[in-house]
């Protein structure tokens, strides 16, 4: 068996597109989970304990069942309640969720990581709720959450790859169709394995690079 | 939702942790030749062994499944779609694992080696007493983890055409133009499923646990 993959770099624009929205609908999904995660994170700590109890159950259902499942309640059980969605807003409020429980608990992990003592001297001096999260928990967690978070956005891009399962038109989805219209299956997986390797090694090496930069701000966890 | 259906998602759902736990098993071996690999001085074991996590860690279990579903039949091994996925999980999961299982050999404190030296222990019996028993021990946190995840992961199996869990919902949402029902069924058996083994895992981790040096 001798690879060929002139027959689907024939369709680049294609392909392009198809980049495209793995990167966007990567890109959009992370912010966004980020945020909630960070919403569920926040509200765990600082809420009543009956909404960290309530938050605690959607951390724990969204991660103790696969994201395949997740995406066909939402696409295929949705219009059942009244919940109409094409492709693409449904992959991205889908992957939007499930990150945020995976997020959630990144931060939560963060939150309890920032040693007592630095809260307690910044409300022996006089800060108030805020400023200590804004001063102090939010700039010791960025640097504490950081390798996590960048670990998680790789998991997000290859989960991406899942969503041409209810045909979202991404990089699997297209290079999938250009494969088996030019009898290339196998070729155009190849292509499409390199693609997502060179992808993932490339944000994984960004990650570090960020790291290796903000590690001067660390300060000593004990 | 009828009994009969319920037995039959009951079934799907005892498939999808029979090959999973196969591909844990499989993935483990691999994933400790890999890590051995990865740990040689040679340069011609450890660049091999770098490059098969790193691919395998790179790429989404889809594609790989897709490659190796179609690339077998294509060099000429024709073997059950069930086959496939299982190679396909094992394989990926082998990366995972022998990273958890590197980081775990790593973190074996210097002292106890040094110790074993000072006593005359040789290589192998460093190895066969120390080195593995805590490396083991250190990892299995991650080897939970990691069941736990192929549990879930092995939900992509169904696009391969193996009536697993997830395919057995799609089929019977299918048939019944019931989704909703079934894959909320669905997602309760998983759950079900994840949170026995997380619970079963922090049993293990606490009858393994002594104290760490």
């Amino acid at each position: 068996m001798s690879l060929d993959f002139g027959l689907i770099i024939e369709q680049m624009p294609d392909i392009l597109s198809g980049l495209w929205v793995t990167l966007w609908i990567w890109v959009v999904a992370s912010i966004l989970g980020a945020a909630l995660g960070f919403l569920v994170a926040a509200a765990r700590r600082y809420g009543p304990a009956p909404l960290d109890w309530l938050l605690k159950l959607y951390v724990e259902i969204l991660r103790g069942n696969p994201f395949l499942i997740q995406l066909f309640l939402l696409y295929f059980g949705g219009p059942f309640i009244g919940l109409r969605l094409e492709p693409i807003p449904a992959g991205l409020i889908g992957l939007t969720i499930y990150a945020s429980a995976y997020f959630s608990e990144i931060f939560r992990a963060g939150f309890q990581a920032v040693p007592r003592g630095h809260v307690e001297a910044a409300q022996c001096v006089g800060l108030s709720r805020s400023q200590i999260l804004r001063r102090i928990l939010l700039p010791e967690m960025t640097m504490l959450v950081l390798p996590q978070c960048v670990n998680m956005a790789i998991i997000l891009i290859k989960e991406t790859a899942i969503l041409s399962i209810i045909t979202v038109p991404e990089m699997t989805m297209v290079i999938g169709a250009i494969g088996s219209q030019q009898y290339a299956f196998v070729d155009a997986m190849f292509l499409l394995a390199i693609f997502y390797w060179v992808l993932v090694e490339i944000c994984d090496w960004l990650g570090r690079r960020a790291e290796a930069k903000l590690s001067k701000f660390r300060f000593a966890v004990t | 939702m009828s009994f009969k259906l319920f037995e039959l998602m009951l079934w799907a759902a005892g498939y999808t942790v029979v090959l999973s736990a196969i591909s844990i098993v499989i993935g483990l071996t691999i994933g400790l030749c890999v890590c051995a690999a990865k740990l040689a001085r040679s340069r011609a074991l450890s660049i091999p062994a770098t490059v098969f996590i790193s691919f395998f860690r790179g790429v989404p279990l889809l594609v790989q499944l897709l490659l190796i579903y179609n690339l077998l039949p294509a060099i000429g091994i024709s073997v059950p779609s069930v086959v496939a996925a299982v190679i396909g999980l094992s394989l990926c999961t082998a990366a995972y694992q022998a990273e958890n299982l590197r980081g775990g050999f790593n973190s074996v404190p210097k002292g106890l080696l040094e110790a074993a030296d000072m006593v005359g222990l040789s290589p192998w019996q460093q190895l066969k007493r120390i080195r593995a028993p805590i490396a083991l021990r250190l990892t299995l946190p991650a080897l939970v983890n990691e069941a736990i995840l192929i549990l879930k992961a092995s939900s992509l199996i169904s696009v391969v055409g193996v009536i697993e869990l997830t395919r057995m919902a799609q089929n019977l949402s299918a048939s019944t133009y019931r989704p909703l029902l079934f894959y909320s069924v669905a997602g309760g058996l998983y759950l079900v499923i994840c949170w026995t083994v997380a619970g079963g895992g922090a049993l293990a981790e606490r009858l393994t646990r002594t104290s760490r040096a």
